[in-house]
């Protein structure tokens, strides 16, 4: 246990799980406790209604309907939390890195492109109709917001000048990349809302299809798939504290401290913003993401290069 | 003794992931299985220390598989795609056919004169990669991107029934003599054109 090395690997499998599942948690609450004071219900009531839903579905018995294929259901199910613990052991906190990946960037990527598979086999598992379409609507989604995703990872690569994030963290010591890149930073959290299936992109768990995805999930199940969403919301805006937001610098506090609280300022950003947004259609949001995002992101991308030409480096 | 162990483990992954593919009864199940047999090779690649091309291979495949459950159903109507199924054709043939491959390339990995490895790799491997692709391949690059893109699109446009294509004919900007669009399209795009 005295070496760095099993200490990480400790911390990898037992801190960031509990880490990512209260913050998961916190802003589970602390959307019901916006919800309960939206109806005119008790806040505080609101602010435990994720709690009561926890022990509620971890006492329910989980039902499958015939021809279900569980197998792949089940491994959908609890993919989600584990993708988002995936993404967020690559994160800089302060100077430790549990994951010091050379292409840590790519690396969230690849992740975030698991949840399309996630998804989407939640959505057949079930052997429903309604889920099967929520599982369709959120790849028709996917391939509306991956692309400027992916352009707008991009752009923080280019003003870093390596996939890693360390190096990325450590070239906005002057300047936070969100100052010279607020498009990207803007596409990057719609998106992590998008893959999230969460606020104006929540059609594939639409109350329109009978909770699309959701539909036939029960118990632990829906718990785990509850709870996921959440889980990579976060790990969302986590990563986004490394990419736009300086990583962990910031006065008094140690490193792995800040990173925490920037991360809960960007969720609270992306909770009070995506509750005010209507619901976007995917065959709409296509069109949107294709005639407008793109051309918007490569003119952030032609502006960062040209940026890191002149000066020879981040600003 | 241990990285050998996994690269191994890896290796058996990638083939059971393969064999699979042929012995599920389900389109699901195949797509899947396939996904796997590729991101264990990925992982594979990432521990040959190719981190990028790796990593970029599960990237990639995942959203492949992703993009292919799509297409099943798009393509072979609902029913069939969503039923059981067996997931082999022309059996007798495949199967003179994998064997004589299989044992081609078994005999070739023991006749053919391997070289020793002559220089030594870049210390930055992305970035040589990087390099080779904006640099002196950027040609190839720039010549195979629109062909593949046109193909993808071209395919698509020919073999959907009921797309724009086929429902409204080409030259989609047409209009009425008084102005109308003359392919009105009921499902208009997000941005009201």
């Amino acid at each position: 246990m005295s070496s760095p090395a099993a200490g990480g690997a400790v911390g990898a499998v037992v801190l960031l799980p509990l880490g990512v599942a209260v913050l998961a948690l916190a802003v589970a609450s602390v959307n019901g406790a916006v919800n309960a004071r939206a109806e005119g219900g008790a806040v505080r009531d609101g602010f435990a209604a994720p709690v009561r839903e926890t022990a509620r579905l971890i006492r329910q018995q989980r039902r499958t309907l015939p021809g279900a294929d569980s197998l792949l259901w089940r491994i959908a199910g609890a993919g989600l939390g584990i993708a988002a613990v995936l993404q967020v052991v690559v994160i800089p906190f302060g100077d430790v890195t549990f994951a010091d990946l050379p292409v840590g960037l790519v690396w969230f990527n690849a992740i975030d492109v698991l949840l399309w598979a996630l998804w989407w086999l939640l959505g057949w598992g079930a052997n429903s109709t309604w889920s099967l379409v929520g599982g369709y609507r959120f790849l028709a989604q996917a391939l509306s917001y991956e692309i400027p995703l992916m352009f707008a990872l991009t752009a923080p690569a280019i003003g870093a000048g390596s996939l890693r994030l360390l190096d990325i963290q450590a070239a906005q010591q002057s300047v936070w990349f969100v100052v010279w890149m607020p498009v990207s930073f803007l596409i990057y959290v719609a998106s992590v809302v998008a893959f999230s299936s969460w606020g104006p992109f929540q059609s594939a768990v639409g109350v329109d299809i009978g909770q699309g995805v959701l539909a036939e999930l029960s118990g632990i199940d829906r718990l785990l798939v509850l709870g996921g969403r959440y889980a990579v919301l976060v790990a969302g805006a986590a990563f986004s504290v490394p990419l736009f937001f300086g990583g962990g610098s910031g006065p008094l506090l140690p490193g792995g401290i800040w990173v925490v609280v920037k991360t809960a300022v960007v969720l609270a950003g992306m909770l009070a913003v995506g509750r005010m947004v209507p619901t976007i259609r995917p065959d709409r949001l296509a069109e949107i993401a294709w005639v407008i995002v793109v051309p918007l992101v490569l003119v952030q991308l032609a502006v960062v290069a040209v940026i890191v030409a002149v000066n020879g480096g981040a600003l | 003794m241990i990285v050998a162990l996994i690269f191994w483990a890896f290796a058996a992954l990638a083939v059971a992931g393969g064999i699979a593919v042929f012995v599920v009864n389900s389109m699901a199940r195949a797509t899947y299985a396939l996904a796997v047999s590729f991101v264990a090779v990925g992982a594979m690649i990432v521990m040959l220390h190719l981190d990028y091309i790796g990593v970029i291979t599960i990237l990639m495949m995942l959203m492949e598989m992703a993009i292919m459950a799509v297409f099943m159903v798009m393509f072979m109507g609902m029913n069939p795609a969503l039923m059981p199924m067996d997931m082999t054709h022309h059996k007798r043939r495949s199967v003179i056919l994998a064997v004589v491959v299989f044992a081609v390339l078994v005999v070739a990995i023991f006749l053919i004169p391997w070289p020793a490895r002559t220089g030594t790799p870049a210390a930055d491997l992305t970035r040589s990669l990087g390099d080779a692709i904006m640099g002196t391949k950027m040609l190839v690059m720039l010549a195979i991107s629109p062909v593949l893109f046109a193909t993808i699109v071209a395919g698509l446009v020919l073999a959907n029934p009921r797309g724009r294509y086929d429902r409204y004919g080409d030259q989609l900007d047409r209009r009425t003599t008084d102005g109308h669009p003359d392919p009105d399209d009921p499902v208009r795009g997000g941005i009201g054109r």
